[in-house]
């Protein structure tokens, strides 16, 4: 029965590779987030001011992040299924007790402080979010009609709005983004892709009338940051001086000024990247997009290996949503997109997103390593 | 096993799946083309003018402030010197993030009142600098620093510290708070004293502190120091018998000057009121004056011995000159008067009693440009060149605009303004046997200046006939001191003010030197409207003379020149 399986045909067989096996686990997926994490180390030791305390907090993220990857690839993906629509109204009524405590509260609220640990409901629906409109779409025919792709619109609407409210716009960024991506594999026809592109695109001014004054300011910093260097533009023009004077070459590992010197801000978190070019330059830089290519690519060919439509969009999505973290954050950083606060993947440093990004890379390889049994 | 493929799902979506998959991967790989594309514009492209930027965030010059000069006595003792101090100051727009507890403590430990640190905390304030507290000491400063609070930062400094406080404080001056001279040798002396700033360039981090040096660019020249002619203990008694003597006789104010008769070296120049010099702010307009060196008065009967000295050196009279005085003596439509008959006088008589009368028949024996150029030479009218701010030149008349009485009330010091350090200095040529010296304020060894005036001779005879004026019944008895021989004259100018002269307003004045065989030291005394009932020169200025010119001497190390009253002086020592 396994001598069928094309997923052992293409690995060949070893030691290693036959626990890694019994484990559920990708391996050249695994590789390449382990060269990633390698990377944010290096990055975190010279970025943090050489704090080993930093890196041992990291490790810790790390390893319960991966240990929860490695449960969640041992669950069979039809759990996944059938419980999406469960997991998603959780995760929708979780984001109303947020925002109703916010309420009280008076403020941004993302936390919701669980005694033990402390939780953004948030990060959870960038997975159950694509996970309900899989599970919504694949239970209809493909490609879905005006009514399906209307009501999965509203299932994606609803977390967007919510954590849009909080205010999150780089999650909800995200959490909109990861059931598009779902809509759009499912075969949302391409006469509305373009047309919708064109609407939104003619919308923005729209847009504008209902953002919040700090994400306006945001957005009229980045098309001008030099407008007000020491205030709003401040980031922007730190982050672009040091991404720059990192060169082709780069200055070295631990001898970026910048960062070093406390004149970026956020040097650990959402502009990691910044120390990460200002210290190995442009070269650098594309070693790392390569390797993040090469991640995507590995989550698009198990999407595309795929044997049912669930399993097939919301590995899809999950790809997409990885891409989207890469571009949000580094088009941010480097300053083609407005600063939404969106992590560099498995780099920044923090626990919120590593868990919520292992976690999707799990269900990928329970996706990828559970075929043996559609087999039957 | 349940199958999840359902049995809707017809219409090959897997191969859908495929293209939409490769028209996604297209559209991620134009993404990050452009983010390689963006890296490329930044790394390769505009690289050098964001390094630039980047040097220019982290790279700066600052000055180096350059230790100002010490002001130092004779001796080498500190009148004026700078210690390093810490001015904290705040950037309230990065207060803003700092919590109101942590503003509270730099408060309480800088030792400023509540919320005058928070109040400046507006937001939307553009404002980056603030002082909060400038010239506190180094180990409260670090306190501060300790905590590490955002926003709140420390320059070094230097502040001026005054050891000798009041008692040289018009004739040392001080300096504001950016440390630049105001009054006196600070101001006289700014550009030796301050030095040459430096400049050096240094790595700062995003908090604007310094963290390294990279290279001076330009070392500070720390100021130099200044030697003055003061002689700081002479100083203080000097300012000490001053004070006292003003206040004894309710008088408005005093200076005094001494002088090395020898060198012309100021050796003290104190005025009483006087004020704190390490906190000038709060003192009395007034009291900032060095009064000796800049106010002017007519010397009144000081210069009756010149008035000899010019007559005698021109012969126009005879030492055994005897004069006839009536206590009255009409010149032209005026009368100048005596206050008692002193009937005929010997030259000593003259002086020792002070006779306006005689003076004046004196004074009209000689031609008026003669006499007037004799004033001219001992410096009346002309500016001791000092160097001091607001220095006081004094004014002469000029010999052709005078008539008889002018040139009679010229005899007994009226119509003409002279500073206390003028009197004191003509004085130096009766003292250095008709040499009249330079004045100096910064030490030297000797004066290359010094110019004749009138023979040894006059100089002996005029000095001798002074000696007369402190013995028991001349004018001045009690500025003598015990085991020198003194020399001097009494003064006892009517004020003029708005008006004309005042009735009961007196400056009293006395000019001495000692030990009158041999001079060494020249002082003159003024104190400026004594209203406690005794107003002649010699009861009020002379007791502050004697005090003063005893404790110099014995400073000074000079030997006693009058053997029957040194046994007195022992007597007095040993009572102490």
């Amino acid at each position: 029965m396994k001598t069928e399986l094309r997923s052992e045909q293409l690995d060949p067989p070893s030691l290693i590779g036959d626990i890694l096996r019994k484990l559920h686990i990708d391996v050249p997926l695994l590789a390449g987030l382990l060269m990633v994490t390698g990377l944010s180390f290096l990055v975190l030791y010279s970025a943090s001011g050489q704090d080993i305390q930093v890196l041992v907090r990291q490790g810790a993220r790390i390893g319960a992040a991966f240990v929860l990857m490695t449960v969640l690839a041992h669950i069979n993906p039809y759990q996944f299924k059938r419980h999406s629509l469960l997991l998603y109204g959780i995760g929708v009524a979780l984001l109303i007790a947020v925002l109703i405590m916010g309420e009280i509260g008076k403020g941004a609220q993302r936390w919701l402080d669980l005694g033990f640990f402390r939780f953004q409901p948030s990060e959870m629906l960038k997975i159950t979010t694509p996970m309900m409109i899989a599970w919504y779409l694949s239970e209809t025919a493909l490609p879905p009609k005006w009514k399906q792709l209307g009501i999965a619109g509203l299932y994606i609407l609803i977390p967007t709005l919510l954590i849009a409210k909080q205010p999150d716009l780089g999650t909800s960024i995200l959490v909109a983004s990861s059931g598009a991506a779902v809509i759009y594999f499912a075969g949302l026809s391409w006469k509305f892709i373009i047309s919708v592109t064109i609407v939104m695109a003619s919308l923005t001014p729209v847009l504008w009338h209902f953002m919040r004054d700090y994400q306006r300011d945001r957005v009229l910093t980045f098309l001008n940051p030099e407008a007000d260097p020491m205030g709003r533009g401040y980031h922007i023009i730190q982050s672009k001086i040091a991404i720059g004077s990192g060169g082709l070459y780069g200055k070295g590992w631990q001898g970026s000024t910048q960062s070093q010197l406390d004149f970026l801000p956020e040097s650990s978190t959402d502009f990691i990247f910044a120390v990460f070019a200002e210290e190995f330059g442009l070269i650098g830089c594309i070693v790392l997009l390569l390797i993040y290519l090469a991640i995507i690519c590995r989550c698009l060919y198990i999407a595309l290996q795929a044997q049912d439509t669930y399993c097939r969009l919301l590995a899809g999505s999950l790809s997409f949503t990885f891409f989207v973290y890469v571009f949000v954050n580094m088009g941010m950083v480097i300053g083609i997109l407005p600063v939404v606060g969106v992590p560099l993947p498995l780099v920044s440093y923090g626990g919120t997103s590593m868990i919520t990004l292992l976690a999707g890379f799990g269900i990928l390889m329970s996706i990828h390593t559970h075929k043996k049994f559609l087999a039957s | 096993m349940r199958s999840f493929n359902t049995q809707k799902q017809t219409r090959k979506p897997v191969n859908d799946f495929a293209v939409r998959r490769k028209v996604l991967l297209a559209f991620m790989l134009a993404g990050m083309a452009l983010l390689v594309g963006r890296a490329f514009d930044l790394q390769v492209l505009n690289k050098q003018f964001l390094k630039q930027q980047g040097d220019m965030r982290h790279v700066s010059e600052v000055a180096v402030s350059a230790y100002r000069g010490m002001i130092l006595d004779r001796n080498d003792e500190p009148l004026a010197i700078s210690s390093p101090v810490e001015s904290a100051w705040v950037n309230p727009m990065e207060l803003v993030e700092v919590a109101p507890s942590d503003i509270k403590q730099v408060e309480q430990l800088l030792g400023l009142s509540e919320g005058k640190i928070a109040k400046l905390i507006i937001p939307g304030s553009k404002r980056q600098f603030v002082y909060v507290k400038r010239r506190i000491n180094p180990d409260q400063a670090d306190r501060v620093k300790k905590l590490n609070i955002k926003g709140v930062y420390f320059d070094r400094e230097f502040k001026r510290y005054y050891p000798a406080g009041p008692i040289s404080a018009q004739l040392v001056g001080f300096t504001n708070i950016d440390d630049i001279g105001q009054e006196g040798i600070e101001l006289a002396y700014e550009n030796l004293l301050k030095g040459v700033t430096g400049r050096k360039r240094v790595i700062r981090d995003g908090k604007r502190q310094i963290i390294a040096d990279i290279e001076a660019i330009k070392a500070p020249v720390d100021g130099q120091n200044i030697k003055l002619s003061i002689d700081e203990r002479i100083q203080y008694i000097a300012y000490r018998e001053l004070q006292a003597g003003v206040i004894e006789h309710q008088a408005n104010a005093g200076a005094l000057v001494l002088l090395d008769a020898k060198t012309g070296e100021v050796l003290a120049n104190v005025n009483y009121p006087s004020f704190n010099p390490n906190m000038p702010t709060g003192t009395p307009k007034g009291a900032f004056r060095n009064r000796g060196l800049t106010d002017l008065f007519e010397p009144g009967s000081t210069v009756k011995p010149f008035v000899i000295a010019a007559a005698l050196q021109g012969g126009f009279i005879k030492e055994s000159i005897k004069i006839e005085t009536d206590g009255a003596y009409r010149v032209g439509r005026n009368v100048v008067k005596d206050i008692h008959n002193y009937g005929t006088m010997d030259l000593t008589q003259v002086l020792k009693k002070s006779s306006n009368v005689a003076t004046s028949k004196v004074a009209l024996t000689m031609p008026p440009k003669y006499f007037w150029g004799f004033y001219h030479r001992l410096g009346f009218g002309v500016s001791a060149d000092l160097g001091f701010p607001g220095e006081a030149k004094g004014r002469l008349l000029d010999y052709q605009r005078w008539n008889n009485f002018a040139q009679a009330t010229l005899s007994f010091g009226y119509g003409v303004n002279t500073s206390v350090l003028q009197l004191a200095r003509a004085y130096t040529a009766l003292a250095d046997d008709g040499v009249l010296h330079s004045v100096s304020l910064l030490k030297r060894d000797e004066d290359t200046d010094a110019k004749r005036v009138f023979s040894s001779k006059t100089a002996k005879q005029i000095r001798s006939m002074l000696e007369h004026v402190v013995m028991q019944d001349g004018t001045a008895y009690l500025a003598r001191v015990d085991g020198y021989r003194v020399a001097g004259k009494t003064g006892t100018v009517r004020k003029a003010g708005a008006g004309g002269y005042k009735e009961k307003k007196y400056l009293s004045v006395f000019v001495g030197m000692a030990p009158a065989s041999n001079p060494r030291l020249v002082m003159a005394v003024m104190v400026d409207e004594p209203k406690a009932g005794k107003y002649y020169g010699g009861l009020v200025s002379g007791p502050v003379f004697s005090k003063v010119m005893a404790g110099a001497l014995r400073v000074m190390g000079v030997a006693q020149d009058q053997l029957e009253t040194m046994p007195l002086l022992l007597s007095n020592k040993t009572v102490q």
